[in-house]
């Protein structure tokens, strides 16, 4: 598997390539994750609905979610657009959600463009936009096929109109799959969700609905978008590519739990091997919850 | 250098169990280490630390396991209260931040003792999560903004119509900084970075609202083994990123 070391920018991009993913001595996070695995994954093609040696399934997180960081760095490595690199991203997470359906994650969750991203060049958005109506538009067919139910969530008001409808037609015609539910977000933001939640709740309470005594944090985590429609909002595994060291303003109360895995490679790049290093690094925590095991 | 340090103090138990010493003096230990590491951040200009000393689900743990924690709690916070060299050291204002209500009584009133007696003082500024959920924290947040915007529409109902337009009640403008306002940290800047001990990966509940963009770090050390050499690299790894992570967080600023 290739390491691009990008070389430096005088003027970095939006989410440009971090330090600590290309200096050459001094030890990352990730390479010291790998070398503390308990043991190595095996590698090779997975079998539809197998899973492969050394990943239990009764120990296989329920719910994923993927920062899927690192398109631009990877296009311009290669001397590209972006575009170019959004493009290769798409692939990986049609491969990422391929894979698991296949290994039985009952929710997959991935952060495709968060509310800070409004602030790239209007080529760049305008071309993301496309691309996510183009992709779900033409996914559909595929989800009915095997059985995804699609959500949509995030800021919806600054979406293309068509782009909001796209996403409403495929999440309907969905609505009744129950093999992966596979929540896109798009123009999403932690913290705004926490908001919006709060604004619901606050007009509620002018509604005279509820008395603010009323909210504890299980009422108010039914009012964040990620809860509507859906049986699992926490992930129990959150995947960044790229390096980056950070939650940036994605699933914040839903995260509260979740274990996190960094990994340096760049969002296109994230394939089986990575995904399963992942699922392995997993597997070998010691989920205590603030409780002790003995 | 970053203004504000966040610990996970993760470890205690594991590294009393390596040394074949008693739980009670692994978490003995560890304090002993909070207090180093607070001297050495002071030293070299970090003005805030914040620790995730007990959470709420810690409560869950085996009663006579939370019987000792809260017991070392009293004991150092009252060691702190006549013994005032390393507050004085450092100047220290130190804030509890939690649902001090769940505490047995002994240790929350030597706590906000400890609160009062510090309250002017003006250098670092070291807050202590115990006992501390983030998601309560936002909750908390949450009901506190219901409740005073309940009471301005109240308040204007009460006071008659007189030409003013009503808007003190409107749910619509509530934002980010009206709940920013409401959280225990209110006043205090965000983290720069959060480090968790002994190398587990994950938040548990801790300043989730506060750390979305914060420099992650699970250094392997158990919290007593923490030292001065594991801060320095600490902060020589977030000023490597710090370039990027500035550019994201004015970007985030001007889109909220």
């Amino acid at each position: 598997r290739q390491r691009d070391t990008p070389p430096r920018d005088p003027n970095p991009m939006l989410l440009s390539q971090s330090p600590a993913a290309t200096h050459p001595q001094l030890p990352t996070s990730s390479s010291r994750r790998t070398r503390r695995s308990a043991q190595p994954c095996p590698r090779g093609a997975a079998a539809e609905s197998l899973l492969p040696r050394g990943l239990r399934p009764e120990s296989l997180p329920r719910h994923v979610a993927v920062v899927m960081d690192g398109n631009s760095r990877w296009a311009r490595a290669r001397g590209m657009p972006p575009a170019f690199g959004h493009e290769a991203g798409r692939r990986a997470l049609v491969e990422t959600v391929r894979l698991s359906r296949a290994w039985g994650i009952r929710a997959l969750t991935a952060f495709a463009f968060s509310h800070e991203n409004w602030s790239r060049p209007k080529a760049e958005v305008d071309f993301l936009m496309g691309l996510f109506e183009r992709v779900i538009h033409d996914s559909v067919a595929e989800f009915l096929r095997d059985g995804i139910r699609l959500r949509v969530i995030g800021d919806c008001s600054r979406l293309p109109a068509s782009l909001r409808r796209t996403a409403r037609d495929a999440e309907e015609a969905t609505r009744d799959n129950s093999q992966l539910d596979l929540t896109l977000a798009i123009s999403y933001s932690g913290r705004r969700d926490i908001v919006q939640a709060c604004r619901s709740l606050a007009q509620k309470v002018r509604g005279e609905l509820l008395r603010p005594e009323d909210i504890d944090e299980s009422l108010f985590a039914g009012e964040l978008e990620t809860s509507r429609g859906s049986e699992l909002p926490c992930p129990d595994l959150l995947i960044r590519t790229s390096g980056e060291l950070r939650l940036s303003n994605f699933l914040l109360w839903q995260s509260a739990y979740s274990e996190l895995f960094f990994t340096d490679t760049l969002w296109p790049d994230f394939g089986e091997a990575d995904y399963l290093e992942a699922l392995c690094s997993f597997q070998s925590r010691d989920r205590r919850f603030g409780r002790r095991n003995s | 250098m970053p203004k504000h340090i966040a610990f996970i103090m993760d470890g205690n138990r594991r590294y009393a169990k390596s040394r074949s010493i008693k739980q009670g003096t692994g978490h003995s230990v560890g304090f002993a280490a909070l207090m180093a590491s607070l001297i050495y951040c002071y030293e070299m200009g970090v003005k805030y630390i914040t620790v995730y000393a007990f959470s709420i689900d810690n409560f869950k743990r085996d009663p006579s396991e939370v019987k000792t924690l809260m017991e070392l709690m009293e004991e150092k916070i009252n060691e702190l209260l006549e013994n005032k060299n390393v507050i004085n050291k450092v100047n220290c204002k130190i804030n509890f931040w939690g649902i001090l209500d769940m505490l047995p009584e002994p240790v929350r009133l030597a706590a906000q003792k400890l609160m009062a007696s510090t309250a002017e003082n003006t250098g670092l500024v070291f807050s202590v999560c115990m006992p501390y959920n983030s998601t309560s924290e936002i909750a908390n947040a949450v009901t506190e903004l219901c409740k005073e915007r309940r009471d301005m529409m109240q308040g204007q109902q009460a006071s008659g119509r007189n030409g003013r337009p009503a808007n003190g009640g409107a749910c619509s403008d509530i934002s980010v900084s009206d709940l920013d306002r409401h959280m225990y940290t209110a006043g205090c800047p965000d983290p720069d970075i959060v480090i968790r001990t002994s190398g587990e990966t994950r938040l548990s509940n801790f300043l989730l609202w506060q750390t979305t963009f914060s420099h992650l770090q699970n250094p392997d050390p158990l919290w007593p083994e923490f030292s001065w050499r594991h801060l320095v690299w600490a902060i020589l790894q977030y000023q490597r990123a710090y370039p990027y992570i500035e550019q994201n967080k004015d970007l985030a600023k001007k889109q909220l």
